[in-house]
């Protein structure tokens, strides 16, 4: 079934760009991904693509085909007619490095300002108990690949440079929910999401749940949760108080994680002998070496 | 490609290439710096971290997209949660098994006693396993695992691995920022970095030089340990389960730095990898479809492994379907199915079947496991390869079976390296996981990557600590060694009118596919052999269209020599070993030779007159410690070893009191409860 197909693609870098035309073959069952791998192999070797596993699992080859955000490794080519003119450009929300490829630091900025889990300081590795029932909440949101379309779709910063400072976006406002679902994290981040986060610029229009390839329903499952905890929380304000205070001083007085791991050999699993413990190496005769 | 197109870009790279000569190179200094930021890299570095180094982590794709988020079953550890017989001297009997006894036996101890301390630590990082009905950690089966031994998140558990790490790295930066102001100061991560050679000063390391791919601004890393974390070489092959990133270039750069691999030989065809559609080919299809129920079957409907199961594993797989349907909810009573044997073995079977002509229309078998449970149960136990297949091939996998056929997967061979510390024979290099190379032997079971990335890894780290602890004086990098370095990464742009990198790689996978695959014959390889050399000439003309910034036909020129040199030293140990063996098969050898068991092939660079050339040589393998060597029963090891090899073992001596529950006798069957705890 292969045929040829007419593509415009975004080519240009942070000072400008336009879209340039290709006519390029298509085989059966390929994806937008093949195509701009055959473009290079064949029309454009320096066409910028960012992209790794080709299965929908790591999340880098996000772009906007058709002006919809996609991966294009998961945007099968049957789904366009024959005749379609297909175009692909950069992912919108984020600047432009060269041709496909973006500066997508944003989101590795906002994921250092979220507060990372606080374990129980009561348990040792191994010790941990959790009911399969509590933690298939924030399971869903740990499917997440980070393909950063829905950071992309939010319109709270697609076209509002000014909100990103202050908006973590959906992925990082759901990863504030994932541990705050997270049966044993001890911190208190409902307030940390409203007013540290961004969480009251959602106006819940469900655009990332739309485009998660993941199919996670980050508005429904993440956002809306903690907006409707949030609320409770401030309606209560001596509980609120109380239950901030407590965590906080908790928290304050840890120490660094700096437990050195292979000094502290844990529960027992039936070793023999604790594997730095293992003195005698014995050669036995009859082998070489 | 046509001419025409290549020499109007070409003359534009020349104006560029001659007015850009002398690009800035960018220096940073740090204590340690990982090559690499998949599971092993990522342990690393936090390791080294909490021993209080400053550390520089650097990867090719952005922060988060290594490899390992590929990995689907789970991660081996014998954390006796699913069965309470399980414990560390059983998963080394099972590795060493997989392995036919090749492995360093040292690093399988080590791996087997440790690994569950590092999934349990993940926990205290933030990763969310399965769960037991107690609340444990869920574990499942695998093949070639005796006991349910790998813990797991549904079917993405590389995803669950990578991001657990990287979010206990961000929050590592976080204690530094909360001290320092900066998130970086003592842990930074370099991503779409590339390293193109490793500086050394005398014999020590020194440092790394490379480029940064969205600019194609040159760097050097002043650092005194290295940590090699670059996984494997999958793009080698035409069909792999591999990404782009799989180019070889640690296993290159370890190389050239004067460091040894070994069993370069063994490289493992995954049975399972998508067949269809063409564009897919490859991709895998997780092993846990078969550790769930899933079987294979050929066109005529038959479940044709009953009729593979060999010699060293017949007492320990079913020979019925109705025995190997009870192991499911019996595994005490029942013998598994052999669908569930290593992978080596399944790969060949399926091999087999299609070239019989009981293949599908697509070249593979068939693989079900829709009439085996009902649909919600797939999708939830098996939620990516639903979608998978769903998305990339239109099937259905909860009403229809799968194609599937073998795919490059892995490769066995590395980096040779102290088992304890991850060093290699270069003072300052060190490497772990899939780089390094003696762990699996000849064949590696499912699951057993992801917890040699966590154990190896964390030596690593510790390892390269305790380098720099030790350390009197800071190796320099000297400027002639950061020129040569620069030449060598803007050949490609100064070239004019040469080769291009993407036809120069697809003959590459395309010679390495067809003549170094799944069944190696001598005469093949001996072929495959002169092609690599003709290719090693046409590398160095390799030119490239277009500018330094993010220009992936530059970056591609510059992975082929590494691809080009692991292809060379997978080739020759190849056609030197002459035996079949786990991840080697040999059609003209197709025997395993117990007097090779003994035989590891190294090889390493040497000088000639024509530059550095793969040299190999052959080294004795380590003698098992006898406490190891006694967790085996003798009839087992007759299987692998020569007789004059089998002297010491327990068995010839009076009955020792330390070994645990298992006796001094010859019982066949005592493998089953296994010892220890």
């Amino acid at each position: 079934m292969g045929y040829q197909a007419e593509f415009k693609v975004w080519r240009g870098d942070a000072t400008g760009g336009d879209f340039v035309d290709y006519r390029v073959d298509v085989e059966e069952g390929e994806v937008v991904l093949d195509i701009m791998h055959r473009l290079q192999a064949t029309q454009a070797g320096d066409m910028a693509v960012r992209w790794n596993c080709k299965a929908g699992k790591c999340g880098s080859c996000s772009a906007e085909v058709n002006g919809r955000p996609r991966l294009m490794c998961m945007t099968r080519m049957s789904t366009f007619g024959e005749d379609e003119t297909i175009t692909v450009a950069p992912i919108r929300t984020f600047p432009v490095i060269r041709d496909l490829v973006t500066d997508v630091d944003f989101n590795y900025q906002k994921a250092r300002e979220v507060p990372a889990l606080a374990p129980p300081e009561d348990l040792a590795p191994g010790e941990y108990r959790m009911a399969q029932v509590d933690v298939d909440r924030p399971q869903e949101f740990r499917k997440c690949i980070e393909c950063f379309l829905c950071q992309n779709v939010c319109h709270v910063v697609r076209d509002h440079e000014e909100n990103k400072e202050a908006f973590a976006g959906p992925r990082y406002l759901m990863r504030i929910a994932e541990l705050d679902m997270h049966p044993l994290d001890v911190r208190n981040r409902k307030e940390d999401a409203q007013e540290e986060h961004g969480l009251g610029y959602c106006n819940i229009t469900k655009c990332c749940t739309e485009v998660c390839p993941e199919h996670i329903k980050i508005t429904d499952n993440a956002l809306i949760p903690m907006k409707e905890r949030v609320v409770d929380r401030k309606y209560d304000p001596l509980v609120w108080l109380g239950k901030k205070i407590f965590k906080r001083q908790e928290l304050e007085g840890r120490g660094a994680t700096g437990a050195r791991s292979l000094d502290h050999p844990g529960p027992d699993n039936g070793s023999a002998l604790p594997a730095d413990e293992i003195e005698h190496i014995e050669q036995r005769g009859g082998a070489q070496a | 490609m046509s001419p025409a197109e290549g020499t109007m870009a070409r003359d534009a790279v020349t104006d560029e290439a001659g007015a850009t000569p002398e690009a800035p190179v960018t220096h940073h200094t740090y204590d340690v710096l990982v090559i690499g930021a998949g599971g092993a890299g990522l342990r690393a570095a936090i390791e080294a971290r909490m021993r209080g180094k400053r550390v520089a982590i650097i990867c090719k794709s952005l922060f988060g997209k290594a490899h390992t988020v590929m990995a689907e079953g789970g991660i081996a550890a014998s954390m006796g949660n699913a069965n309470p017989n399980d414990n560390w001297e059983v998963h080394f009997r099972d590795t060493m098994r997989g392995g036919k006894f090749l492995n360093n036996w040292r690093m399988a101890e080590l791996h087997a006693k440790e690994a569950p301390q590092r999934v349990w630590e993940l926990e205290t990082y933030g990763a969310l396993f399965d769960r037991t009905p107690e609340g444990k950690i869920s574990q499942r089966n695998f093949g070639g695992h005796q006991f349910p031994r790998l813990a797991h998140v549904g079917d993405r558990t590389g995803l669950e691995l990578i991001r657990t790490l990287q979010q206990k790295i961000v929050s590592l930066q976080q204690e530094d920022f909360a001290r320092t102001g900066d998130y970086e100061s003592d842990l930074a991560v370099f991503h779409e970095y590339t390293i193109t050679e490793l500086l050394k000063d005398g014999d020590r390391i020194a440092g790394a030089f490379g480029y940064r791919r969205p600019t194609g601004e040159l760097v050097c890393f002043h650092s005194a340990a290295v940590v090699l974390a670059t996984g494997g070489i999958g793009k080698s092959f035409k069909v792999t389960s591999n990404s782009w990133e799989y180019t070889g270039d640690g296993h290159a750069l370890a190389l050239r730095a004067g460091a040894k691999l070994l069993n370069m030989e063994f490289v493992q065809f995954h049975p399972t990898g998508m067949v269809w559609p063409p564009s897919v080919k490859g991709i895998l299809v997780t092993e846990s479809v078969r550790g769930d129920g899933g079987v294979l079957k050929n066109s005529e409907g038959e479940r044709f492994m009953f009729n593979y199961i060999p010699e060293v594993f017949r007492e320990q797989y079913a020979t019925s379907e109705d025995e190997g349907d009870r192991w499911y909810t019996d595994a005490d009573n029942n013998r598994r199915p052999p669908e569930l044997l290593p992978r080596d073995e399944v790969a060949r079977a399926i091999n087999s079947e299609v070239k019989a002509g009981r293949g599908s229309p697509a070249g593979g078998v068939y693989l079900d496991v829709s009439s085996r449970m009902p649909a919600a149960e797939i999708t939830k136990r098996l939620p990516s390869m639903y979608h998978q297949f769903k998305e990339l091939a239109d099937v259905d996998i909860t009403a229809g079976p799968m194609e599937v056929g073998p795919t490059c997967h892995y490769v066995m061979g590395g980096v040779e390296v102290e088992p304890d510390t991850a060093a290699s024979a270069v003072p300052g290099l060190f490497a772990a996981g899939e780089v390094a190379g003696g762990m699996h032997g000849s064949n590696r079971l499912g699951g057993n990557s992801l917890s040699d990335l966590l154990v190896f890894g964390c030596r690593a780290g510790a390892g390269a600590s305790a380098y720099l602890d030790g350390l009197t004086e800071q190796p320099a990098v000297s400027d002639e060694s950061v020129s040569a370095a620069r030449e060598e990464v803007e050949r490609p742009i100064v070239n004019s009118g040469g080769e291009n990198a993407y036809t120069v790689h697809q003959e590459l996978q395309q010679t390495m596919n067809d003549l170094v695959g799944i069944i190696r014959k001598a005469d093949e390889m001996e072929l495959a052999l002169k092609k690599l050399d003709e290719l090693k000439d046409r590398i160095p003309r390799v030119a490239v269209d277009g500018r330094r910034a993010y220009n992936p036909g530059w970056h591609l020129a510059l992975d082929l020599r590494n691809m080009l040199m692991v292809s060379q030293c997978i080739a020759m140990a190849a056609l030197e070993r002459q035996e079949s063996r786990g991840g080697h098969t040999r059609d003209d050898y197709p025997t395993m030779d117990e007097s090779w068991r003994q035989e590891l092939l190294v090889l390493s660079l040497r000088d000639g007159p024509d530059g550095p050339t793969v040299n190999l040589e052959h080294q004795g393998q380590p003698a098992m410690r006898s406490d190891l060597f006694d967790l085996f029963e003798l009839d087992e090891l007759k299987k692998y070893y020569t007789g004059d090899e089998l002297g010491g073992h327990r068995s010839d001596a009076p009955p020792r009191q330390s070994r645990g529950t298992e006796g001094s006798g010859g019982d066949p069957g005592g493998e089953i409860t296994g010892g220890g705890a």
